[in-house]
């Protein structure tokens, strides 16, 4: 009786060790998410543990998550999120800490940057999938026409000067192509990366907002008079995917965007131009040693109150680890291994011979999400202050600026409303 | 003289009548005629109309990636179970106001369709935190209760004003007759009002197959509808219309095929009493 007991005992925490559970992912729809959940099988064949996606939209998923993350409604066990949400979720203790993975994951591999983006207080909270910076890509063949040599890392003036040359309106080709669409994460997101250059800040060391600065006049007026000399029509609404097919189309000489849009103008299945494209830096100002590119992660986060912690856990680890990049490059090619997560990636000789490799490590190294500005600020973060009242100010900010695109008013207009949003939201918030 | 000018009017309405109808049907044709170029046709410019290599790769990528048929079972069970709901409910609320009217009545009817006045993210968190507590989160029969009561105004309202073109006298006769309430309803009113009620659940069926805010929220792994398969084919950072295009006509398709046969039903109750 007593052996009986005890084989049945040691059955339990057998097959007790060895439970399958289902975990539950929310993330966002583009291509190295949805090439991830076609390779589910292979987490499953390993582990046990089955997987249900519920893909949404960008936007949509935010506010899907957030709402469950805040009500604790458990709905998920992993959670994409972004390098905002992250150190503001973890101070929170919205999120499990991922300070227990295993020695085989190889935290200490993660890029600083990233690593440093997705923490709070030194923990890191969700593991990076991808990590994305901007970087100018350009149109070889049209530089060359006009006689222009891009340098690895131009000035904002010498981008207008080479936009003007390149610009052929009655053949549709537009010099540069830039995001002046509304809201935080579209044109609010490249126009705080490019103030970042021309040394303006949203916030001084007291939480005061800055829009009444000469450096924010000097970003705003730049940028709307260059696009307005060599930009595309409607400008003022196009986003990145508005760029991406103007550019796709042979319609830009240039556009600055994400690093991880060079795999899709590269892609000849897709692209007229793919072996027609340049890379460089994003461009700095004159005299200002910071370049006016952006740094962001999509990441994978626990939230905390998930029943199925350990099966989570070893999802990420697998997502995220070296021997998935291994499993992609295997299946789909160097170039379409999610980028800007790991350091070893960088080392691979292999992916080494990808075009935009080194560019886009390049320009993630170069932007610093702990000293984003010229000027001392009190928020991390490059294209936006990981504060929770930022999301809801910066789609604000980023209307009236839209409104300077469209011709709708004057930048000092726009500045002058900007500056009081911000400071009425602030002061509102108790900063 | 007079008759050609009849002829011509005629003539002349048609045409608008034609135009204004495909120019509503529009995006529905671009839409499906999307789904059937490749990523680099959808994102043509100038746009191509016709004259592209007709594939239908979208909608095997679509297939291998969701369980559509799953989506679609959401979908029926939402837009079907919340309409069936609400009608039952319905029915003898707007019976009695209409054949038993009270001081306050048009107040009540006026407040019902007030609370459709308000936006629906005011009530999220409440709702959520209410969906939490009873455990019916990312389940089918709470999608039924939300959206049940969503369009109830709607169906009240409809009911409502298609049982106030019913004499009365008829009911009082059948009541003269013995009739108790429930036949009353059951057996008297219903079958004068199937025209308005037919063309009140097309209607509910409709509104409920295409409700985004609610199934979005509410729903995760298990009970997301057709709304939720639409939304995960939508990007801001990398082009998918091709894919989007598709995954929209495979959920449209069926409420279009549905609205297509029952077009005379729902034109008759929806124009119910307007000429009188």
């Amino acid at each position: 009786m007593k052996n009986a007991l005890r084989a049945a005992t040691a059955l339990a925490l057998v097959t007790g060790a060895a439970q399958a559970d289902t975990i539950t992912i929310a993330t966002v729809n583009n291509g190295d998410m949805i090439r991830m959940q076609g390779l589910t099988e292979d987490f499953t064949a390993k582990t046990g543990h089955e997987v249900e996606w519920v893909t949404l939209e960008e936007n949509v998923l935010r506010q899907r998550v957030t709402t469950d993350i805040t009500t604790k409604g458990g709905q998920f066990d992993i959670m994409t999120i972004g390098m905002y949400e992250t150190p503001i979720w973890g101070a929170n203790g919205w999120l499990v800490p991922l300070d227990d993975l295993s020695a085989e994951y190889d935290v200490d591999d993660i890029l600083p940057a990233m690593r440093g983006g997705l923490s709070h207080d030194g923990t890191l909270y969700a593991a990076p999938f991808y990590g994305e910076s901007s970087m100018i890509m350009y149109r070889t063949d049209l530089f060359e026409a006009a006689g222009v040599e891009m340098p690895d890392s131009p000035t904002w003036e010498f981008i207008r000067d080479a936009a003007a040359k390149i610009t052929d309106r009655d053949n549709e080709i537009y010099g540069i192509c830039l995001r002046g669409k509304a809201g935080w994460g579209e044109g609010g997101a490249f126009i705080t990366a490019m103030s970042n250059s021309f040394g303006a800040r949203w916030f001084d060391e007291d939480w005061n907002a800055q829009f009444d600065t000469a450096a924010w006049n000097d970003t705003l007026t730049f940028f709307n008079d260059m696009m307005q000399e060599s930009g595309p029509a409607g400008f003022s609404t196009n986003g990145f995917n508005e760029n991406l097919s103007l550019f796709q189309q042979g319609k830009c000489g240039m556009w600055i965007d994400a690093t991880v849009a060079a795999s899709f103008v590269t892609n000849p299945n897709d692209s007229e131009v793919a072996d027609k494209v340049g890379f460089a830096l994003a461009p700095h100002k004159d005299g200002i040693e910071k370049n006016g590119n952006w740094l962001w992660a999509w990441a994978l986060g626990i939230p905390a109150g998930t029943q199925n912690v350990d099966a989570a856990k070893q999802f990420i680890e697998w997502a995220t680890s070296k021997d998935y990049i291994e499993l992609v490059a295997s299946k789909e090619g160097w170039a379409n291994v999610p980028p800007g997560a790991r350091t070893s990636l960088y080392e691979n000789p292999n992916y080494m011979e990808v075009p935009f490799a080194k560019m886009t490590l390049d320009s993630i190294l170069s932007a610093d999400p702990n000293n984003p500005t010229v000027d001392p600020v009190p928020y991390v973060g490059v294209q936006f202050a990981a504060i929770p009242e930022f999301a809801g100010i910066a789609t604000e900010v980023s209307q009236e600026f839209s409104a300077v695109y469209a011709g709708q008013q004057s930048v000092e207009e726009a500045l002058e409303k900007a500056q009081a949003i911000t400071t009425d939201a602030m002061e509102a918030a108790g900063y | 003289m007079a008759r050609s000018v009849t002829n011509q009017r005629k003539a002349l309405n048609t045409a608008l009548a034609w135009a204004v109808g495909l120019l509503i049907f529009f995006p529905i044709l671009w839409t499906i005629l999307t789904s059937f170029k490749t990523e680099a046709q959808a994102i043509a410019s100038p746009p191509i109309f016709l004259n592209f290599d007709w594939t239908l790769e979208n909608y095997a990528v679509v297939q291998e990636r969701s369980n559509y048929m799953r989506f679609l079972w959401n979908s029926v069970i939402i837009a079907g179970g919340s309409t069936l709901l609400g009608v039952i409910i319905a029915v003898p609320a707007a019976w009695s106001m209409a054949f038993v009217p009270s001081r306050r009545t048009k107040d009540i009817l006026m407040w019902m369709l007030s609370t459709k006045m308000l936006p629906a993210v005011g009530v999220l968190y409440p709702i959520y935190l209410i969906f939490i507590r009873l455990g019916i989160l990312d389940t089918r029969i709470g999608l039924v209760v939300v959206i049940m009561l969503i369009n109830l105004p709607i169906i009240v309202w409809m009911l409502y004003t298609y049982f106030k073109e019913i004499p009365g006298e008829i009911l009082e006769a059948a009541r003269m007759d013995g009739a108790t309430l429930k036949e009353e309803i059951i057996y008297v009113l219903t079958p004068m009002a199937v025209p308005g009620i037919a063309s009140t659940i097309l209607l509910n069926i409709i509104l409920a197959w295409n409700e985004a805010f609610w199934t979005l929220n509410l729903t995760a792994a298990k009970a997301a509808p057709l709304t939720a398969f639409i939304a995960s084919y939508s990007s801001p950072e990398g082009l998918f219309y091709a894919k989007l295009s598709a995954a929209s006509t495979m959920a449209i398709a069926p409420i279009l095929i549905l609205g297509w046969f029952s077009q005379k039903q729902l034109v008759r109750g929806l124009t119910f009493g307007a000429v009188k």
